[in-house]
């Protein structure tokens, strides 16, 4: 069997449904002007639309003597009220509408604004472990459910509550003794709902995990489908999509299938309540005590009564589904983020660039330390080569160095200071950093190179394409330093976006580089430019080179040799070739 | 929508069978209001509490059934709508992984992935909701009209006149209305856009200290979509009130006529009485069709990108060709190739001859472009050359099913794909390898070692992007993949970039002692990864610039003894 297993999408800590609605509620909280005016607006409209029965059924008892006794100047004042009543009514609920879509809208685009800006606080060790596509449901589709739920369920639920209350009251008015009837079908339907609700929780939580993991194999594999094609086992992929999908479709069914008695059944209950009105009411009538028109206003009102009942179960229905949507929401924005700059944390400024890793431990995961007490110094203006087998580290370094990780024991200073003391933001611009994975944006070129160095003139930007020997290229280009860089655009190889992306380091004016076999893309003929653009480049700065070629190494002020998370061996090319150890045997199998 | 029909048709018995219990189950309760009618116009004169109390339990069994048969109906059309994404997302799936590579190139995967997740999921929105309230809604309009026909023709006409101006309304919605909700949602893609992009430059982002800017950007696109958001709704949602105000009113004036009617003895009061009743029926499936309208709206325009995967067909066939009888393995004679969608002129790769025995190795150099990995995609024909002819084994490749074409085939491309399975479902990709076979690719591979030392060893899972392994135990692992089946043709793209020059050397020492008989074609940067190759291919901008050994090529191509000094290769 290939891929995850669904069943863990589910298994994990319950978050409380009713402090996901209070997390909810602070959102709407924020623009209680808007919800107080919007409670004002469909309270008055309801009342109107209230008011219509009662109005109607006045005019049916000016009917009700028959042939050739009705009163007409009644009936025509009772209608054009009725008119007047409900062309109030229809404006306000316009005007409810477009209230509680924008609150919802304000709502939503604070939320969005929230998840982005706590995605932008988090460690990138968090990047590291998710996938895009969940994370993009997340802020799409989760936050697009909420959203609906916000601008059509709550209003619901609240002119629901007004209606009802509203329509019990003129109720009573009407007849007491009618009203008897609810005591069989509200507390029917309170039932019903409660015991509902409670099933199709569970229901609706697993229906959003099989989905989610429906998708992330989809997004899995379809991305990697040319390997798959490569070695023909699509069959087997498609089998185990199989999986997935009926797992998905079952609870997708089953959440359905429960969820289906929902509506009928508030529909039924309402039924009821009308045979027992009319049955009861005739006889009422019989007995004389109720007019006709009671008996009509008193369905009209028992239908406005039960309408809202029926919707607010259905309500209740999709927040299920919202309070997943949610939850899913919350859980990204409880993530921990990346720990703050201490109070004191001081700007670092003017840095020289002197840099000492001093005892430094450090693990992804708990169980498996990466790096095992390593100790070394760069001094101002050196070149220092990290290389070592695959895994043994090296990309490690660079991490603790630019804080993506922290270590978890020991110490790493830049010019005296511990890293730790000094804000992340001063301590990142003290470097530069090509990484071997290019990063480009939509946008144009020009924006693409001068991305971190805000007013950075054109000549400057040309210079920099220039040096690194792409300049040609791109004024070969119809639009220039404007051509926008697209996601789907085949105009630009691997190899290009990788010498946009030192032009972009080109830019940036710091006492420290990083580079993370960041020529092993460039094509070999382009790595001469590359590498007398680096030289210029790596002049007067402390440089960490994770390389592989033997060039850049030779040139380096130390090597560092990791193996297995420890410094084995350091020193010049020269010294370390005598030494006869780990890095002689290096160089020596490259000519095997 | 066609496409989506097709897949309908399959559940016809079901839909005929839940949309006749739903027919039934509005009829019954249309029937509620007409025995309200029937009791106050004629019972109650009766003064019978038996009838009144006969009919009142009808309009109860009435209301039973109603439950029941909506019940019903509502889950075998769930049955349907679920049933038929089921088949859809199948089918999809299939048709992408059975798609030419220049078709997936010209979907894009994230609109391929989208499609498949997103677009299936509003359709099933539209099936579920045609099927439940599709039929209901114009049973109940229609049958509202007809049983206020039958209590009073000319009330009934009243109502019947307002039906234009319904009409005009759902006209006006979907005019305006359609444009709308597609604007929404390209900005849904701009965002979608920006988040994906955040999320693969975080390094960039963070060492550039540019979150603020990010910020700044996606606040631009979160307000236009919010802006679009608006517009739409508050546009579309002047459809309800209307509709529901222009039926009131019909009702006022019905209360009008109808009281004239009364007074001359044509009606009587009941009726009107019924008539409300019926107009509330009536306003509900109104707001209903409304509703159907805006997810048909949705559920349409995800049809359309659902159909136009379907309906794309595999460019590449089998066609038959002459067998020639060789002792080359592999051959490219005279092979050209332009990536559809590129002018005519540029041929990404020209007049490429080369051949290789059972056993031997290719090694391929050349400047990033140079059409390298393009070699590679047209032997496993991942696209078709346009002029001359690639043979295996001596049949021409397009003569030879995909299948077997394939299967004889390890490889690695460059950023190769993992997935959150586990290391041994990872290397056996859905062959089906026994055990045996997979940790004796991974010893070949030297990544047995450090797999043995992960908790479960074969059996450790991986997370998502294989977050949980180094740069250098990922390839070693993609590497194990491309060993475990005993190629005939091995064939690694750039598949050391990620290694250190010393565990690349070994690899080359086991790859040469363990796989004599497979023929292999490797990609490189580094001179020193291909310099023992049999036969070297070296490339520039898609043309030949050099084809021979090592010590040939040194003296016959320029380029080659070029690359080589720059390397340190020669002195």
């Amino acid at each position: 069997m290939i891929g995850r297993d669904p069943l863990s999408y589910v298994s994990r800590p319950k978050a409380k449904k009713s402090r996901t609605l209070l997390r909810l509620g602070k959102y709407v909280w924020r623009y209680k002007w808007f919800v107080i005016l919007a409670a004002f607006l469909s309270v008055v409209s309801n009342l109107l639309a209230l008011l219509a029965p009662k109005l109607s059924g006045l005019a049916i008892d000016a009917i009700s003597p028959g042939q050739g006794k009705v009163e007409f100047d009644k009936v025509l004042y009772y209608v054009v009220l009725i008119i007047i009543c409900y062309a109030i009514s229809a404006i306000f609920t316009y005007l409810l509408t477009v209230i509680m879509v924008n609150l919802s809208q304000k709502i939503t685009l604070s939320m969005r604004r929230d998840v982005f800006s706590k995605l932008t606080s988090l460690p990138v060790g968090f990047f590291d472990r998710h996938q895009a596509g969940d994370i993009i449901s997340r802020i799409s589709y989760d936050i697009d459910m909420v959203n609906t739920s916000l601008s059509q369920d709550f209003v619901t639920l609240f002119t629901s509550s007004i209606t009802i209350v509203g329509a019990f009251i003129s109720m009573v008015m009407i007849s007491p003794l009618l009203l008897s009837v609810f005591l069989v079908t509200i507390p029917l339907s309170i039932l019903f709902t409660l015991r509902k609700t409670k099933k199709l929780h569970p229901l609706y939580r697993k229906r959003s995990y099989a989905l989610g993991a429906l998708n992330g194999y989809t997004e899995e594999t379809i991305t990697g489908q040319k390997t798959v094609k490569a070695y023909g086992t699509e069959d087997e992929f498609i089998e185990m999509f199989d999986k997935y999908n009926s797992d998905a479709t079952a609870s997708c069914y089953n959440s359905d299938y429960q969820g289906s008695v929902v509506g009928p059944s508030v529909n039924f209950i309402n039924n009821i309540s009308i045979s027992l009105i009319s049955t009861l009411g005739a006889i009422l009538y019989l007995g004389n005590r109720l007019k006709l028109g009671d008996i009509s206003a008193f369905i009209l009102f028992s239908r406005k009564f039960a309408g809202p009942i029926s919707e607010i179960s259905t309500v209740f229905n999709e927040l299920q589904s919202s309070i997943a949507a949610a939850e899913r929401v919350f859980g990204l924005l409880d993530e921990p983020e990346e720990v703050r700059d201490s109070d004191n944390a001081e700007i670092l400024d003017g840095v020289c660039g002197n840099v000492e890793f001093k005892n430094v431990s450090f693990g992804y995961t708990e169980d498996t330390l990466i790096l095992k007490n390593i100790s070394f110094t760069a001094g101002e203006g050196e070149q220092i080569a990290i290389v070592g087998p695959t895994g043994a580290g090296k990309t490690t370094i660079i991490n603790l160095l630019m804080r993506f990780y922290d270590v978890n024991d020991g110490q790493i200073f830049i010019d005296g200071k511990e890293i730790r003391s000094v804000t992340r933001d001063s301590l990142r611009k003290a470097f530069t950093m090509v990484l071997q994975d290019t990063w480009l944006f939509d946008g144009s070129i020009a924006d693409n190179i001068s991305y971190g160095n805000e007013n950075v003139s054109l000549d400057k930007i040309k210079h920099a394409a220039h040096v690194v020997g792409i300049d040609k290229y791109i004024e070969s280009l119809p639009n220039g330093y404007d051509t926008r860089i697209t996601d789907n655009g085949i105009n630009i190889s691997k190899g290009q976006k990788q010498l946009l992306t030192i032009a972009r380091a080109m830019i940036n004016d710091s006492r420290m580089l990083i580079l993370d076999e960041a020529t092993s893309n460039v094509d070999t003929r382009t790595e001469e430019y590359v590498q007398t653009a680096m030289r210029k480049l790596m002049e007067n700065k402390t440089c960490f080179v994770i390389a592989h070629r033997l060039s850049t190494i030779k040139n380096a002020d130390k090597i560092i040799v990791i193996n297995d998370g420890k410094i084995v061996e350091c020193g010049t090319h020269e010294e370390l070739i005598c030494a006869g150890g780990t890095y002689a045997s290096m160089h020596a199998s490259q000519f095997m | 929508m066609k496409a989506i029909f097709k897949y309908l048709s399959g559940y016809t018995s079901l839909i005929v069978f839940s949309m006749s219990v739903k027919f039934i189950g509005t009829i019954t309760e249309l029937f509620i209001p007409y025995i309200l009618q029937h009791i106050i116009d004629v019972i109650i004169p009766m003064k019978s509490i038996e009838k009144i109390l006969f009919w009142g339990i009808l309009m109860l069994v009435c209301a039973l059934l109603t439950f029941v048969l909506n019940v019903i109906a509502n889950r075998g059309a769930s049955k349907v709508a679920n049933s038929v994404i089921y088949n859809v997302r199948r089918d999809l799936y299939g048709h992408i992984f059975n798609m030419s590579c220049s078709e997936v190139d010209h979907f894009t995967v994230p609109s391929l992935i989208s499609r498949i997740s997103s677009d299936t999921y509003n359709v099933r929105n539209m099936i579920g909701m045609l099927l439940r309230v599709g039929i209901r809604a114009p049973i109940l309009i229609i049958g509202g009209i007809i049983m206020t026909l039958v209590l009073d023709a000319v009330l009934a006409s009243i109502l019947i006149a307002t039906v234009p101006f319904i009409a005009l309304i759902i006209v006006f919605l979907s005019r305006y209305g359609i444009p709308l909700y597609s604007s929404v949602q390209n900005a849904v893609d701009t965002l979608v856009l920006k988040v994906r992009e955040f999320f693969s430059g975080i390094r960039v982002v963070k060492a550039l200290s540019q979150v603020e800017t990010e910020k700044d950007n996606f606040e631009k696109i979160n307000t236009d979509l919010s802006r679009r958001e608006t517009k739409a709704t508050v546009t579309l949602g002047i459809t309800n009130p209307v509709i529901t105000l222009i039926l009131n009113i019909a009702l006022a004036i019905i209360i009008m006529i109808g009281a004239y009617r009364v007074n001359e003895g044509l009606s009587e009061a009941g009726k009107i009485i019924a008539f409300m009743s019926y107009f509330t029926i009536i306003t509900n499936a109104v707001t209903m069709i409304n509703r159907i309208f805006t997810n048909y709206t949705k559920g349409s325009a995800s049809a359309v990108r659902i159909r136009e995967i379907l309906s794309s067909t595999s460019d590449i066939k089998v066609i038959p060709q002459d067998h020639v009888d060789t002792d080359d393995y592999i051959t490219f004679s005279n092979v050209s190739f332009t990536y559809s969608g590129l002018s005519e002129g540029a041929k990404t790769l020209d007049g490429i001859n080369f051949s290789l025995k059972r056993g031997e190795t290719l090694g391929i150099i050349g400047a990033i472009g140079s059409g390298k990995t393009t070699v590679i995609q047209l032997l496993l024909r991942f696209y078709d050359i346009s002029e001359g002819e690639i043979r295996i084994d001596g049949d021409d490749i397009i003569s030879i099913p995909l299948k077997d074409l394939r299967s004889k085939i390890g490889i690695v491309f460059q950023n190769d794909f993992l997935m959150s399975a586990t290391i041994a479902e990872n290397i056996s990709l859905g062959r089906h390898l026994n055990n045996e076979n997979i940790m004796k690719a991974a010893k070949i591979a030297h990544a047995e070692e450090f797999i043995s030392q992960k908790e479960n060893g074969f059996e450790y899972r991986l997370e998502s992007k294989a977050a949980n392994l180094s740069g250098g135990q990922k390839q070693r692992i993609l590497l194990s993949r491309a060993f475990a089946a005993n190629p005939e043709l091995l064939i690694l793209d750039d598949s050391s970039s990620a290694l250190d020059y010393k565990t690349d050397a070994m690899l080359r020492k086991e790859i040469n002692s363990n796989f004599k008989n497979t023929t292999k074609i490797v990609i490189a940067q580094r001179i020193s990864s291909i310099r023992h190759a049999d036969k070297i291919l070296v490339l520039e901008n898609g043309k030949m610039a050099g084809y021979g050994d090592h010590d040939t090529l040194l003296k016959s191509s320029a380029l080659y003894y070029e690359i080589a000094k720059t390397q340190g290769e020669v002195q």
